[in-house]
């Protein structure tokens, strides 16, 4: 995994893809396609919330079970038909309520001992910004010529 | 996995705080220097939040694009052949 720097430092239009980065691309573009095929052209409202969340499961899913953050997404993608898409967790007290904020905006950040929640914000964030990264160049691409 | 009983050092909580650090992007680090724990943590809330409102926003572009685009332009011959592998 690139380790040097953030994704958003570097202005390259032509990142060079490592392994980690290739998969996450083919999968998300996989999950494009679903959607491009599955969403009927006259709901773009419902086909950007349908990206929106293949975004975050390709993310996960490249990050694999390892992660605590990776799995509460995954779980929340699955059980998103019964619950509300933000269901406010009561934070635990054996946790301390240390960096609250974070463990809001971090999946399974609330049950997460502190240490484990930094860790778990590094590598979530990590992600996050690769995606983004991937995402923009997927659009800068698109919309450069073919018009 | 409650970590209660295991002893984390302030070196150890250290280290990751300043982990963090490194993640921000150059724009964000700019002006920090060092910087207190809570500040870099709150720091990292931002930029985590706008993290999430690019994915939001980019989805609503690639939506757009998805029926805009030119079916027999070159970028999408290269996505047709990306996704058929």
């Amino acid at each position: 995994m690139d380790s040097k720097g953030s994704a958003c430092s570097n202005p390259n239009p032509n990142p060079t893809f490592g392994p980690s980065k290739l998969m996450l691309a083919f999968r998300f573009l996989r999950a494009l396609s679903i959607v491009h095929r599955t969403t009927p052209a006259s709901s773009p409202t419902c086909r950007g919330r349908r990206i929106e969340r293949a975004a975050y499961a390709s993310m996960a899913y490249s990050a694999g079970t390892s992660r605590a953050w990776s799995r509460a997404v995954l779980r929340r993608l699955h059980h998103r038909a019964r619950r509300r898409a933000v269901a406010p967790r009561r934070l635990s007290t054996t946790a301390g309520n240390r960096a609250e904020a974070l463990r809001r905006l971090v999946p399974g950040g609330a049950g997460m001992d502190y240490c484990t929640l930094l860790e778990e914000t590094a590598d979530y964030t990590k992600c996050l910004s690769m995606q983004v990264e991937l995402m923009q160049g997927i659009v800068d691409s698109a919309s450069s010529n073919g018009r | 996995m409650s970590g209660r009983g295991r002893r984390i050092t302030d070196e150890e909580i250290n280290e990751l705080v300043s982990r963090l650090q490194s993640l921000l992007p150059e724009s964000r680090r700019r002006n920090m220097g060092r910087v207190s724990a809570s500040k870099l943590l709150k720091e990292t809330c931002s930029y985590i939040k706008s993290l999430h409102r690019e994915v939001d926003d980019l989805s609503d572009r690639l939506s757009g694009l998805m029926v805009t685009v030119d079916s027999n332009s070159p970028q999408a011959e290269i996505i047709r052949s990306l996704l058929r592998s």
